[in-house]
């Protein structure tokens, strides 16, 4: 396995398609370490399965350097680069039993038959695949095709990094669970250096280490799943991950704090030196309701409830703003009913132009 | 109401039996007799069908044919693919290619049959004229081999076509993954070509096999238009045969080896649809 790592890397389909500048992927800066699980996520389009691409040497990027433990690799072809890839539909040879499915790229390799036997009999053990290995890979289900392909990829001994473009797409709802943790199982006891891609936040979060969140070709930010969720970069990284996304509100600096545009309420200063214009970031969870008035905090009116099972998604309204909170289901509530809210200030987030404020 | 489903399948039944079952109880019927203009038939009951089978020409013409068939899906099948695999996957320059190699399949059969005898007519037909410069002295009315290779070549030429376009239209449904993983893989331009266009082209293929063995046993207007089955009986395929024998007012003989020959193509036809079905259930499974 290798640290995986990508410099000012741009790519250029079609000039006259996608984006302003024509670019699908613009000045991509960001490194991979060995031996660990990353996700790629971001909104459909968005330029990450075009990134994974390049890695493999599918596609040659415009322009940028990919590099292998400090190695650039850019003129390195597919097959020298040993990247293993699991695609989003299975891809398996279906006139071969599993057994030579995973033989195929050690055969390729030119290794003898006794030393591809042990090692697929190992990989195979790893991966429960042992019971199924002289089945035709075309009988298989869409999720032992996929933990075949991914098999494929990591029976080389040489495998430089694991990339997986959506691999739960078609599989079974109750299958998917399982395969997401052998994924993980397998990363960390190979200590596999595996690069996830996908649009489902869930599926990123739980199964990585490390996400990056990309959007229109850049990344916006790449950090443990933990930070994403406290402290996203932008708001939308804070829209983007989580269920449901961060309220962010357009503040106004007033002379004693802060005073959300397109309503009445009023938020106490503790920006420091910050003024003018700036948006409020808060998740859900955070936001603090009470049926009784408390003071400095604000009144909104309960527009919606979302019945979630263990909790509540209530949609408050005042004016035109409109705020998400996320309550216990014992909390007491209907329709058209006022409360009082607060925005605790060590759970929210602010953002000048965009970009988070380090305060 | 338990006729009701007998109701609605009335009307194919009525036509199925006009375009297929009636004519074919009549050939049976004639193959039953002996028939002589202005006479009564008489029943003889097996005697045609004994008389066909020990019948040289008869055995003649039904290897023929199968040598015929084989040579022509052995040939057409690989050079469809072969030729599917160099058209361009986009761009410009398909809808030329395919336009291009879509025009045999458009000429009337009869049209075809008079194109290729100019061709190959030994005194102002280019082909001989070509294998001359060769120093080969062609000649599709003399030579048998010549003749039964002409028809064979028309009949590439005529159907290949068809069998690049099934082959093509198989190519375009592979997902472009495929070829990635096996390049991922290692896999060399056979193997690929092998483990996995190979194998996701067999059901249009054996579909493509069908077709053009059905149709290749059926070959007869090439044969009379070019060579009148000739030089000798070089040419006479099964077609042809029947034909004329019931050109000869032989009805009753020419009924038998129409059964005999039927008989084979759907003997043949369900061997290969047994193939299929295989094929397509090992998908499934």
């Amino acid at each position: 396995m290798a640290r995986i790592e990508l410099k000012s890397l741009a790519h250029r389909y079609d000039s006259s398609r996608k984006g302003k500048s024509g670019f699908s992927i613009e000045d991509l800066n960001i490194a991979w370490e060995d031996g660990t699980a990353n996700a790629l996520l971001g909104p459909s389009g968005c330029g990450k399965t075009t990134l994974l691409n390049i890695i493999s040497g599918l596609i040659t990027p415009t322009s940028g350097s990919v590099l292998f433990d400090d190695a650039i690799v850019n003129d390195r072809p597919t097959r020298d680069r040993h990247i293993a890839q699991v695609f989003q539909f299975p891809v398996v040879y279906d006139t071969m039993t599993v057994f030579d499915n995973l033989a195929f790229p050690l055969r390729n390799q030119k290794n003898g038959e006794i030393e591809i036997e042990s090692r697929v009999a190992e990989i195979m053990e790893l991966l429960e695949l042992t019971p199924l290995a002289k089945t035709k890979a075309g009988h298989l289900n869409p999720a032992e095709k996929q933990i075949v392909s991914l098999g494929r990829g990591i029976v080389r001994k040489d495998t430089v990094a694991v990339l997986l473009d959506e691999p739960l797409t078609v599989i079974d709802p109750i299958l998917k669970l399982d395969l997401r943790r052998k994924l993980r199982q397998v990363q960390q006891e190979l200590k596999l250096t595996m690069i996830y891609v996908t649009h489902d936040q869930h599926e990123a979060l739980t199964f990585a280490d490390h996400v990056t969140i990309v959007r229109d070709g850049s990344i916006v930010q790449s950090a443990t799943p933990e930070e994403l969720f406290l402290r996203p970069k932008t708001p939308f990284v804070g829209y983007f991950i989580g269920s449901p996304g961060m309220n962010t509100l357009r503040c106004e600096s007033t002379i004693d704090g802060f005073k959300i545009v397109g309503s009445s309420l009023a938020i106490a200063n503790r920006a420091g030196n910050l003024s003018g214009v700036l948006d409020l970031g808060i998740r859900p969870e955070f936001v603090v309701t009470s049926p009784e008035e408390m003071p400095g905090w604000n009144r909104l009116k309960i527009r919606a409830i979302e019945h979630a099972g263990a909790y509540q998604v209530l949609t408050l309204e005042s004016g035109a703003l409109e705020i998400k909170a996320r309550v216990g289901d014992d909390t007491a509530t209907s329709e058209g009913d006022f409360v009082w809210v607060d925005f605790p200030s060590d759970k929210t987030n602010l953002y000048v132009d965009g970009e988070l404020a380090i305060l | 109401m338990r006729q009701r489903p007998w109701l609605f399948l009335l009307p194919t039944l009525i036509l199925m039996s006009i375009s297929a079952f009636i004519p074919l109880m009549a050939v049976i019927n004639y193959s039953l007799h002996t028939i002589f203009a202005g006479s009564a038939p008489e029943f003889v009951g097996l005697q045609n069908y004994a008389d066909v089978m020990s019948d040289a020409q008869f055995r003649g013409a039904l290897i023929r044919q199968l040598t015929f068939s084989l040579m022509a899906l052995l040939i057409e099948i690989p050079l469809g693919v072969a030729i599917a695999l160099c058209l361009p996957r986009k761009g410009s320059g398909v809808g030329l290619s395919l336009v291009l190699l879509g025009v045999p399949l458009l000429i009337p059969y009869n049209v075809v049959g008079i194109v290729w005898r100019l061709f190959t007519q030994s005194d102002i037909g280019v082909i001989p004229r070509i294998l001359s410069l060769v120093g080969y002295d062609y000649n599709v009315s003399l030579n048998a081999t010549d003749a039964f290779f002409t028809i064979l070549l028309v009949d590439v030429w005529h159907w290949t076509p068809l069998v690049v376009l099934l082959a093509y239209a198989g190519l375009q449904a592979i997902p472009q993954t495929f070829y990635q993983a096996a390049e991922v893989d290692g896999a060399s331009t056979w193997k690929t070509f092998r483990y996995v266009t190979l194998p996701k082209l067999r059901p249009v293929l054996t579909l493509g096999l069908l077709i053009r063995f059905m149709d290749s046993f059926k070959v007869y207007s090439e044969p009379l238009l070019l060579t009148g089955g000739g030089p000798g009986n070089a040419t006479t395929f099964m077609s042809l045969f029947v034909a004329r024998k019931a050109e000869a007012y032989e009805l009753g003989y020419a009924g038998a080896s129409s059964i005999i020959y039927l008989y084979v193509v759907i003997v043949m036809s369900y061997i290969l649809f047994q193939f299929i079905n295989r094929s397509s259930e090992e998908r499934h499974r």
